[in-house]
């Protein structure tokens, strides 16, 4: 490996951008355009690439711009997004990583397996990296895939401190000609702190899509539920288009951004959502997407024409478009904006994105009433989740939850009407003004495709399309434990059990060594929460074989539902676990989670 | 694809020993032993939900036989080796005090920030016949998510006449509910006289998205009075908003030098408009109904004033 290459000048930044060398012929003239803008004070638009086994990361203020905003930014190695890394499977590396920052920052390495004390999440795996100080990570990278980085300290993450990792496998992978990162994410010129005490001081800061006397189409009888529970239907992005500009490799749609292809190439894109707080709904109108990795993670590959990823999440698929311009487009999940790049094979030609599609409204089924509780024909139709209940899925976590709650009498009946039934949750919850809602019937929604998703009339990427390509080894559960996605939207405020994470420090969820358990999310909001697990891949219980379950490093818990995954601990030390909307985790929404028995001073690393 | 063997050769070499949790017969002398370090508010956190179903998983495609044929894993706390070892895994490494350090400063960033605000409910000059009067109507806050601090003030006056009423109150204002702040404390009232208030008092948004503020203070001189109000956002628009709004003054006995009757003493209704430039900054124009009450009116009626009126408002809502 080439030791030589750990900073890269912006002449050898074009060069970087051809992804993956050798399996590009001729590739020299197609290059997207990032590495936009010159001056030094500003990041720039868009990332280079470091690759080797020594890799020098700095981290700084700087400022950004893009379309008509501009702000602060935190920029690493003076972009936004910071440099792709690019490893190889089997190799070992070193990352040098210096904090200029008047701030402590940290590099969270998202979805590898590392030893504990080079994960990076301050007061958890290591201190932290005090202004002015390098910190040395140095680990063996031991998987291939798509993957990604960033700050773990404070709001950091929004501001700019991230990017993407990719790790070539080993043997080389014969399915596809070009090799592209799509990282998605966003920009506000408001400081974090501020978007954070704007969600704090409430009244719906930037949503601007509410239900009014003029706008949605919902019965007046339903609005009135609604408000006698004091819930929003419209409650779907905390922090919207209203500040943010959605970024694709730190471009806003205003930037142009291309990728460029000749036809007939099978292009690899690989997706990460890189975002603070948003679920963006990615499509590529007219050409269908192969998804071939989850996560990282490959999986038998499934053809789709859209999918939902949620904030922490990666999808890899293969798209093979045919001449002219695609628009790629990754349309917030409330659909207040998108970023947009051009798939092209005319340099210069910028495909039109399609409009904006109408916001959606959440349902019964978003309350946790489960799909029979159908609550009328409203739009986003939950006549269409009655539909889905029929799938083997569903139909099986509803018959064990109408099964095995005798004590719900009524379940699957009468309306229940109490979204706040404490009897419901577990005695280890510690209630009170934290949690605004119960979710009465939660059932599992792996055959969701995502809010806003379940009537576009093509075909969507489910979590229960997902099944891992190689088999995972057979083994059962040992035991079983609940955990609850618990808030309070008026408030925002969030936690796991009803207890923020400054309330646990000292008491973190356990596992023994090897110990195989079955996790189970209850979400008890009208939010879907990406929940992230450092460390590990768990996999998702979504219907697939035991054997065969897909392996992800985040899981998507839809509003009102649960969300069940298989973990086998065998990563020992402390690992961070939270959900991945950066002001939830920020709100307390986080937790540790210990695999024990782990190395001491005398035999530790 | 992880790489299993190297995963479990690097666990095998960091752990030490990690399979010791299956055998504690060997390298038994550096493990705690489990009973000392499993408090009961720890294994209270995997305690089994009562009311969970037994299996929460969807069921397994018919071909998979084994799983049929499995039991359901059972809700068991986690085993003793789960709990060895010291109180946080990278104390062993970095040092407890660098590690405490971090921990502390993660409460401040996951889940203890303070913040604050200030809001004008109301700025306005209401639009009556003969006499033209200003109100304002401002509370702010600053604390966690459970307690806060809370300070409030209103008053109004004639435009070119004296102040009429102001009063200012400092409350403790702490959650005792979803939707509601128990809140305490004190009131100054400047004018019409200086008189100082107990208030205990709940705030918080009811059922039908209504603001809700209702209190009741006893004077330094033991009058009891109560007061509650209430006020709903309509939203027409993303950005024009009706606003209906009362307010209701109770008193418990006479209050003469103020020419208040004891019972319902005092209604304020008013229907604003607002219109949100941004969230912060919204102007708006409205009707106010005010109305002495009962034997409050009468009071008023036979000191010769009108009991009641209406009034245009013209105003401003802004918060920072």
């Amino acid at each position: 490996m080439d030791l030589s290459t750990s900073l890269i000048s912006p002449q050898f930044t074009r060069r970087s951008l051809l992804g993956s060398a050798g399996l590009l012929a001729g590739a020299g003239l197609m290059m997207p355009a990032w590495a936009r803008g010159s001056s030094l004070t500003h990041a720039r638009n868009g990332f280079g690439e470091l690759s080797g086994e020594v890799i020098d990361l700095s981290i700084a203020e700087h400022h950004f711009i893009t379309g008509g905003r501009s702000g602060h930014a935190i920029a690493v190695n003076g972009t936004v997004p910071g440099p792709l890394i690019r490893l190889r499977e089997g190799q070992n590396v070193r990352l040098n990583v210096t904090n200029t920052l008047a701030e402590d920052s940290s590099i969270h390495w998202h979805g590898l397996l590392l030893p504990f004390q080079f994960d990076g999440v301050p007061g958890v795996s290591f201190p932290g990296i005090k202004p002015g100080e390098t910190f040395t990570y140095e680990f063996p990278i031991r998987q291939n895939g798509t993957y990604w980085w960033h700050s773990h300290s404070g709001l950091q993450e929004q501001a700019g401190h991230y990017g993407p990792i990719v790790i070539e496998s080993a043997e080389p992978d014969p399915r596809y000609d070009r090799d592209y990162v799509v990282l998605l994410s966003e920009f506000s010129p408001l400081h974090p702190h501020e978007i954070a005490r704007k969600l704090k001081v409430g009244e719906h800061y930037f949503n601007r899509q509410m239900l009014t006397a003029t706008e949605g189409e919902m019965s007046g009888e339903e609005r009135r539920m609604w408000a006698e529970m004091r819930m929003n239907p419209r409650d779907i992005a905390d922090v919207t288009g209203a500040t943010y500009t959605y970024l694709i490799n730190g471009h806003g749609p205003a930037d142009a951004l291309e990728y460029l292809f000749t036809p007939g190439e099978r292009i690899r894109l690989r997706i990460i959502n890189g975002s603070a707080m948003s679920f963006f709904n990615v499509r590529i109108p007219g050409v269908p997407m192969t998804v071939i990795a989850a996560d990282g993670q490959e999986v038998t590959e499934v053809e789709v024409d859209e999918f939902q990823i949620g904030t922490a999440e990666t999808y890899d698929v293969i798209v093979t478009p045919g001449a002219g311009s695609h628009a790629l487009v990754a349309e917030a999940m409330d659909r207040s904006g998108m970023g947009v790049a051009s798939l092209t094979s005319h340099p210069g030609h910028r495909a039109t994105p399609p409009p904006l599609r109408e916001t959606p409204t959440l349902t019964m089924a978003d309350m946790g009433m489960g799909h029979s509780m159908a609550g009328g024909p409203e739009e986003g139709g939950t006549m269409d989740h009655g539909a889905m209940n029929h799938d083997g899925v569903d139909h099986a976590a509803m018959g064990h939850d109408m099964g095995g709650t005798g004590a719900d009498a009524g379940a699957g009946g009468a309306m229940d009407h109490s979204m706040r039934d404490l009897s419901k949750l577990p005695p280890d919850v510690k209630t009170g003004p934290g949690i605004d809602m119960v979710s009465p019937m939660p059932v599992d929604r792996m055959d969701f495709p995502g809010l806003g998703l379940d009537n576009v009339g093509h075909r969507v990427l489910r979590y229960t399309d997902l099944a891992a390509k190689t088999a995972n080894p057979h083994r059962m559960p040992e035991r079983q434990m609940e955990i609850h996605l618990t808030g309070n939207m008026e408030r925002y405020m969030w936690s796991f059990d009803g207890k923020k994470f400054s309330a646990v420090t000292d008491d973190p969820i356990r596992f023994a060594f090897d110990e195989r358990v079955r996790v189970k999310l209850v979400n008890d909001t009208m939010m879907a929460h990406p929940i992230h697990l450092h460390g590990h891949f768990f996999e998702l219980v979504n219907g697939a074989g035991m054997m065969n379950q897909p392996l992800k490093h985040t899981v998507i818990v839809q509003p009102g539902s649960t969300a069940t995954f298989d973990l086998t601990a065998n990563e020992p030390g402390d690992w961070a676990f939270h959900c991945h909307l950066l002001y939830h985790m920020h709100a307390g929404m986080m937790q540790t989670v210990t695999v024990r028995p782990f190395p001491d001073r005398e035999t530790g690393a | 694809m992880i790489r299993r063997a190297a995963s479990l050769a690097l666990g095998l070499a960091l752990c030490g020993q990690p399979l010791a949790a299956q055998d504690h017969s060997d390298h038994s002398g550096h493990e705690t032993p489990p009973a000392q370090a499993e408090p009961t508010d720890h294994s209270q956190h995997q305690a089994p939900p009562t009311t969970a179903p037994a299996d929460p998983a969807p069921a397994q495609p018919a071909m998979d036989h084994s799983a049929h044929a499995m039991e359901p894993a059972p809700s068991a706390p986690p085993p003793p080796a789960a709990f060895e070892g010291p109180r946080h895994a990278a104390d062993a490494i970095f040092g407890e005090r660098a590690m405490a350090e971090a921990r502390a400063q993660n409460h401040a960033t996951h889940g203890e920030m303070k913040t604050g605000m200030v809001l004008i409910e109301r700025l306005e000059a209401r639009v009556a016949e003969g006499h033209d009067a200003y109100l304002w109507d401002l509370q702010g806050w600053y604390g966690g998510d459970i307690d806060r601090l809370v300070v409030k003030s209103e008053g109004e006056g004639a435009f070119g006449g004296p102040l009429g009423d102001a009063e200012v109150q400092a409350l403790w204002s702490h959650a005792i509910g979803p939707y509601f702040d128990l809140q305490g404390g004190l009131r100054l009232d400047i004018e019409p006289e200086l008189r100082s208030h107990l208030v205990l008092g709940v705030q918080g948004l009811a059922p039908y998205m209504w603001h809700v503020d209702g209190a009741v203070f006893v004077s330094d001189r033991g009058d009891f009075t109560a007061r509650i109000e209430g006020e709903h956002d309509w939203k027409l628009t993303q950005r024009l908003i009706l606003q209906p709004r009362a307010e209701f003054e109770l008193a418990a006995q006479d209050i003469p030098e103020r020419g208040i009757g004891a019972g319902l003493t005092k209604l304020e209704a008013g229907l604003r408009l607002r219109y949100e430039i941004r969230r912060e900054l919204a102007p708006y124009v409205g009707v106010g109904y005010e109305a002495k009450l009962g034997q409050t009116a009468d009071l008023a009626r036979a000191a010769g004033e009108d009991p009641d009126g209406l009034a245009l408002l013209i105003g401003l809502r802004a918060w920072f």
